[in-house]
Parts: structure tokens; sequence; C-alpha cells
């Protein structure tokens, strides 16, 4: 898959909470949107701002190729991403993608789990997910139900599970009170893969709670996506290493998917 | 179009952009924006003699105009450069050049002595000034004597052009460029990243896990600039200019205070075409000075 560094135009710049905001991107010169995998992440350049020197890494939410539009799932979250917040539609967005491997793509049940601005590769995920045949259910974590962004997009894809911390609920789907650890359907048997990406307590606590499920022998069974701090998002300045059973490897090239047994966690 | 092209201790480069060890991995994890043949060289990521670890996480602090890293020579060691990365590097038309870095002299020597053998490899950059290591590194490269005893030991192995790249983390470093000249360096190459270190004040905590890194970017340029200008007045061996690279005009700037190649590092982190634009740069600049040749420019500062 052949990486490329594009001028975006920004479609629409959509704020959907005080945090999170959805930007509608199209190639500048109208060319077609090059390939990605569910699961692989950009590199925007942020220009004019001068507290921020390095790209900043944004997972793939969604490519609509019909459209020739790719969405980025963005939460402010200090200089560049709040820079980013400021975009306009028109505006241009230098852009290096597709980097990272991306999830593996299986048949059966899938359970894609997200928390926070980590549900943003999962649409992506589960789009592709159910286009190859496969059944899709979210289980999503947030603290309050008024977090939940896009539950429309993600039901047209799969159920969709939800936990909030603070007990509220979204009519009409099943939500309880917790952590996504806590949720009743998340059981062995029930899966044929699970797929993750969020906050790094959060997948640390599901791998813990699953570990002993006899369906983690299957490799790729549990996946979990990582945003370790990046420069080149190229694999060569190894500033963005995790601990896993084969030394120090890069989440930019060697992940940001990595099967959960691979981590020294 | 006017002669790019420059000479380092008898190493042709077809122009003077190269790229920095550490930023540019082998070459091919960036085939796919630039072609590699039209740089001059490239440094491939530092090496020792043994596979390396590296330092723990969290590695990265940006920085206005910069960063920091902490990666400690992360790498799998000179022979498996030799039968895993040189087969798949030696039919490249460009340079390709290995940095060579250790925690003692003898590791230096013995992968001098193995680099040795390796044809397509026309020259070594020698790493005495790598601030991420505990042993070695930069110790070797911050004191004359020290610098000069790990420069004549490899020299005395190594039969191609050695480069001596060298730390500006010190008093001064003309003082060590003498002194790794007199050992029989070819060419310095300056400036290794500068000691620096980031604060967490919510956490109260250092931003990298060795409290302290290197400092890399556009914000290190002035720093370089200094550091080059002051060994081209020290000695007479050539120089390759690093240290916060970032366009065609910085590098015009670091071989008018008397480059005559440059490396782009950092750079290539927030535009991996970064080096075409450089190369491209630099014969407009050329062009538009009325220059037949880049020579003109190495030290073509008028004070």
């Amino acid at each position: 898959m052949k990486k490329n560094m594009t001028d975006f135009r920004v479609v629409e710049n959509l704020s959907l909470t005080d945090r999170l905001f959805l930007l509608k991107l199209t190639p500048a010169d109208g060319s077609p949107i090059g390939d990605t995998r569910p699961g692989q992440f950009v590199e925007v350049r942020v220009d004019n701002e001068p507290k921020v020197f390095l790209r900043r890494p944004i997972s793939i939410h969604r490519v609509l190729k019909a459209k020739n539009e790719m969405w980025l799932l963005v939460q402010k979250a200090g200089n560049g991403t709040n820079r980013l917040a400021t975009l306009k539609s028109g505006d241009l967005l230098n852009v290096v993608y597709p980097l990272g491997n991306g999830y593996t793509l299986t048949d059966g049940h899938v359970l894609l789990v997200g928390g926070g601005v980590g549900i943003a590769p999962l649409l992506e995920t589960g789009a592709v997910l159910k286009a190859n045949g496969a059944q899709v259910t979210y289980l999503l974590g947030t603290r309050s139900a008024r977090d939940l962004v896009e539950l429309e997009q993600y039901r047209e894809v799969g159920e969709v599970l939800v936990t909030t911390e603070d007990g509220s609920t979204v009519e009409g789907l099943d939500c309880q009170k917790g952590f996504v650890t806590n949720h009743s359907r998340l059981r062995s048997g029930a899966f044929d893969a699970i797929r993750v990406c969020g906050p790094g307590p959060m997948m640390k606590a599901l791998a813990k709670t699953i570990a002993d499920w006899p369906e983690m022998q299957k490799p790729h069974y549990c996946e979990v996506s990582l945003e370790n701090k990046m420069a080149c998002g190229l694999g060569v300045c190894l500033c963005c290493v995790e601990n896993t059973q084969s030394g120090h490897r890069c989440v930019c090239s060697d992940g940001p998917v990595f099967d959960v047994k691979e981590l020294k966690w | 179009m006017a002669d790019l092209k420059t000479n380092i201790a008898g190493v042709e480069f077809k122009n003077p952009v190269l790229t920095a060890s550490g930023t540019f991995g082998y070459g091919v994890e960036f085939a796919d924006f630039i072609d590699l043949n039209r740089l001059g060289g490239f440094i491939v990521k530092g090496t020792t003699l043994h596979a390396r670890e590296g330092n723990a996480y969290p590695r990265l602090a940006e920085t206005p105009s910069g960063m920091i890293n902490a990666v400690g020579l992360q790498n799998k060691g000179v022979q498996y450069f030799i039968d895993h990365i040189y087969p798949k590097l030696k039919d490249y038309d460009t340079n390709v050049i290995v940095n060579l870095s250790g925690s003692c002299v003898d590791d230096y020597v013995t992968g001098a002595e193995m680099l040795n053998q390796l044809d397509k490899i026309p020259c070594i950059e020698l790493n005495i000034s790598c601030p991420n290591v505990k042993a070695g590194g930069m110790g070797f490269g911050t004191q004359p004597k020290m610098a000069e005893e790990v420069v004549s030991k490899v020299r005395s192995v190594y039969n191609k052009p050695l480069i001596v790249k060298l730390t500006p983390n010190v008093t001064s470093i003309a003082e060590i460029a003498k002194a790794v000249e007199a050992a029989g360096a070819d060419s310095v190459s300056l400036i290794n990243t500068v000691l620096a270190m980031a604060v967490d004040a919510e956490k109260q905590r250092p931003v990298l896990s060795t409290v302290t890194g290197g400092m890399s970017g556009a914000a290190v340029k002035p720093i370089a600039l200094r550091c080059v200008w002051q060994v081209y007045n020290a000695v007479q061996i050539p120089i390759v200019g690093l240290g916060g690279i970032m366009n065609a005009t910085d590098a015009i700037e670091m071989m008018l205070c008397g480059a005559r190649a440059i490396e782009v590092g950092t750079a290539n982190f927030i535009d991996p075409t970064v080096t075409m634009k450089i190369i491209d740069g630099i014969d407009d600049y050329l062009e538009r000075h009325g220059c037949k040749s880049v020579s003109e420019i190495v030290g073509a500062l008028k004070i």
C-alpha cells in the first residue's frame, strides 16, 4: 500500500461535543483517495501554530470512496488538535497516509470495543467487516451518554452496546452502568474476534478480563490499537516504541494494532 | 542547472544533500515518497557492534520548533546490518554511509573492521556524540584525548574515508575538531543533538524516561551554524553540516558557513519529500546568484 503526502481540502468541520470534532476531507486536486486499511492512521501537518512542530497522528475514521471523502474524528487534547479544531470549509490540510498496519479482518461475529475518541477507527473497521460478511457488535464505553457521538453511523453497521460511568442511558440501546469490562454481553463464547481502541487503562482492564478465555489461544483473537507519542510515523525515529514479546517495536509502523498477547502488559 | 557535485575526502556526491542518521531509517522507508537515487547520499541508522534495545518509552518531547529524543541507539548490530540490510541497499545509485557508534574503543574498532569489507559503503560516519547512551557515545566526543584515541584506533583498521560526527555539547567544538583531524579523520560532521530536557509541570516529572535527551529541529540551527563556522575556521578537512535544516535556505546558510555537504534530519519527519525540495532549491539559488558550481558557496560567507 503506497504511502503518499497529499493536500486535502476541508469539506466540513463539525463540532460534535465540546471536545470532539469531525473533519471531512477530500483531496484538493480531486484525485481519488488512495487505498487504506481499517485501523490505519494519517499524520497531519498543523500549520500556523508556533507551538506545534511535529505532525499529529490521527486514526482514519471513515473512507467514503463514492464521495471521495476521508473522515477524521478528533479530540481536542493540546495545541495541535486545538488548532485543527479551528479549520474551516475550504482550508487545506497536508496529510501523510496511509500509515501503520491496521486490524486483522476476520469472519464471524466481531466485537469492536471503543472508549472515548478510541471509537474513531472502529467505524471504518466495522463498515469494512460488515461489507466482507462479518457480523459486527459495538461496545462503546463513555463517561456519560451525552458524550456518545455519531451513534446513527455505528448503528448502521451493527448493534451498539454502551456502558456509561454515570449510569446515564440512551433509549433503544443496551446501556449499562460501569466500564466496558462490566457489560453483561462481554463473555466468553459470544464473539469470534475482538478489536479494541481506547484509553490505555481501558484496554489493559479488558485484556485482563478476557485473559483466561479459551478463545484467547487463537492468534489475533484480541487486537488493540495503541497511540504512543510519535514523531515520524514511518518507523524511522524509533520514538513511539512499545515493549513487546519481541522487544521494542514501533507503534507507528509495526502497529498501531497489536495482538494483545504480543504486549508486555 | 549548476554543477551540484561535491566531494568529501575523495568520495564524490552527486549533490550535497544527505540525510542524517536516525532520521531516515535504512532509506527504504522513504521510497514511496522520493527517488532515493536523487540524494547525494543517505546515512543509515546509528549502528553498534552489538544489538541494543534502546531506552524505555517515553522517548520523545516536542518543543517549540524542535523535539528532544531519548532513543538510545536502538539497533540490531553491525552483523545484522551486513546480513540483512546491506544486501537491500547496495544497488542504490547513491552513497550509502553507515553511522557507527560504540560504548568502548574496542567496539568501534571491531565494528569499523567489519564495515571496511563492504564494497558499496564508501565511507563511515563515526558517531562519538550520541547524548543518549550511558556508556561511551558522547563521552568520546567531549574530551580531545578520548576523541583522538578512538579516531586513531579506528583509523588504523578502516581504509576508506572516515567522517567523525561531533557533539555541540562542549566548551570548544573547534578543539575537538582539531583533535580528530590530527588523529586521522578525513572529515567531520556536525552537529549531533543538543543536550536538553523537558518537564511536565502538572505531573512534576520529566517528559523523557531518561530525564535528559538530544534536541533537534529548527530551533538548533543557529547553534549548528555557529559550530560549523567555528570548525571551518579551525581545520582543513571538509565539513558536513547538519542541525535544524528545514529547507534549501537553511542548507545554503550552512554551506556559506563552510559545510561542503549537509545532512537533513528531523525535517524528514515533517515532510518526507523535503530532501528533493532542498536539492531543487539549492540549484535555484545557485542560478539566481550566477554560480556555476555549488563549491563556490562553501565558506563564502562575507565577514
